[in-house]
């Protein structure tokens, strides 16, 4: 098979899965938004991020900045960096907030997974300094407006992924937190906690079961 | 594509958390080029780490830090903004096309014996990654491993004791695998290789050859 004929292939089975809108390959299934948990839905961000991408917004921006900047300086600390530095760092992952807000797509991300991406990838750039190597994107042709229904997902899914992490046993929301935290691979939480690799690998698996258990079942 | 053998999700969480190596991060970042599934469990697990960030309590930002990032993004060069341009599409993803300088015909391959070559990418020195080209119905020297490898098949398949693996496949070894991998099938094999260690060989001559080759 030829590089072209894969593509055009890989590209085909994308469109007819019908990506983003439930598609059977999504790990943490949920039900789709309900009445109760959107009218519910603590404020989702998507409107401020809308202010940025079509007025240059700053009032909107304040907004996000003074949500987000204390969780992601949090974030960076949790993961070993000095305040100083998490500072700088939260900083520049604010300023490529607004910078590209063009790129946020509403009905793939919800704004803080979108801001956590940035805020990895900063890290690995800045303080890990190594090269993140992304996933070729994907082109989807010119798309006016994203669909509400995908948008209304995501904001759902987050919320959801947010009690079923709450709900973890201590221990295994501790790990979770901690491997995404990032200062420390798997094998090197081991190596701290004492614990062998298998274990911390296999708690982390268990954790994500019960992640998924609980998004089936709403 | 037709892709049987996924990244787990332990390798999928490294990935998303950036915990990772990049010479493996450089094969996740492949396969998912080339899988649908696996590029919907990633963003998964980016929506976790969004979670994650989401539940932290609030770590005060220092006096005058909005005004200091206003200030940053009117700083900005113009060109940070640019995006990349789009990849010429051929065998390799856009991720591995970034690496190598270009796709297949820009791989400056080395002979590694056997009619097998090999052409090491650049990454940082935690992990070593490269591309592997083996002749069909050729075998890699026998070995097993130190620490952990992963295997992207980008063209043709190869089989081992533990299963058969086709493009856009991806095979975990680690230390209990002592295996030989064989490219089979019509096309010559091209694979995409990280590992933390280097490989132990099993007979004498690779073994003397190791520092040379970097395997």
């Amino acid at each position: 098979m030829d590089g072209q004929a894969r593509f055009q292939e890989t590209g085909a089975s994308l469109r007819s899965m019908g990506y983003g809108l439930g598609n059977s390959t999504r790990i943490w299934k949920h039900k789709g938004p309900t009445l109760e948990t959107t009218t519910l839905a603590r404020k989702e961000w998507v409107a401020e991020m809308d202010r940025i991408k079509s007025h240059r917004d700053q009032s909107a921006f304040a907004e996000l900045f003074a949500h987000f900047a204390p969780r992601v300086k949090a974030f960076l600390m949790k993961g070993g960096t000095s305040e100083a530095l998490a500072e700088e760092v939260t900083q520049e992952v604010m300023a490529t907030l607004w910078t590209k807000a063009e790129m946020f797509d509403p009905a793939r991300a919800s704004v803080a997974t979108w801001i956590f991406t940035i805020a990895r990838n900063r890290k690995i750039d800045v303080i890990r300094k190594q090269r993140r190597p992304e996933p070729e994107e994907l082109t989807w042709g010119p798309e006016a407006e994203p669909d509400q229904a995908d948008v209304l997902s995501q904001q759902e899914e987050q919320e959801q992924l947010a009690r079923a992490l709450d709900k973890l046993p201590e221990k295994q929301r501790d790990l979770v937190m901690r491997a995404y935290y990032g200062d420390l691979s798997h094998s090197e939480i081991a190596a701290q906690t004492g614990l062998p690799l298998g274990t911390i690998k296999s708690r982390i698996r268990l954790a994500l079961e019960r992640l998924r258990h609980a998004m089936d079942t709403p | 594509m037709d892709i049987k053998h996924h990244l787990t999700d332990d390798v999928l969480v490294e990935y998303s958390a950036g915990t990772l190596p990049e010479a493996f991060s450089l094969v996740v970042a492949t396969h998912i080029s080339m899988c649908p599934t696996c590029r919907a469990r990633m963003e998964e697990f980016d929506a976790l780490g969004g979670t994650v960030v989401e539940e932290m309590d609030a770590m005060p930002m220092s006096d005058g830090s909005f005004e200091a990032t206003m200030k940053r993004i009117a700083n900005q060069p113009k060109d940070a903004i640019k995006m990349d341009a789009p990849t010429k599409r051929g065998l390799f993803p856009k991720p591995l096309q970034d690496y190598v300088g270009g796709d297949l015909d820009a791989v400056k391959w080395r002979p590694v014996g056997m009619g097998v070559k090999q052409a090491i990418l650049k990454t940082s020195k935690d992990a070593s990654v490269r591309l592997l080209y083996i002749p069909t119905g050729s075998a890699m020297p026998d070995h097993s491993h130190n620490g952990m490898e992963m295997t992207l098949v980008l063209q043709g398949a190869f089989e081992d004791e533990a299963d058969h693996f086709g493009a856009g496949d991806v095979e975990l070894a680690d230390e209990d695998l002592n295996h030989t991998p064989v490219a089979v099938g019509p096309l010559d094999c091209i694979c995409l290789a990280a590992s933390d260690a280097p490989l132990k060989f099993n007979s004498l001559l690779p073994k003397v050859m190791q520092p040379f080759f970097r395997i």
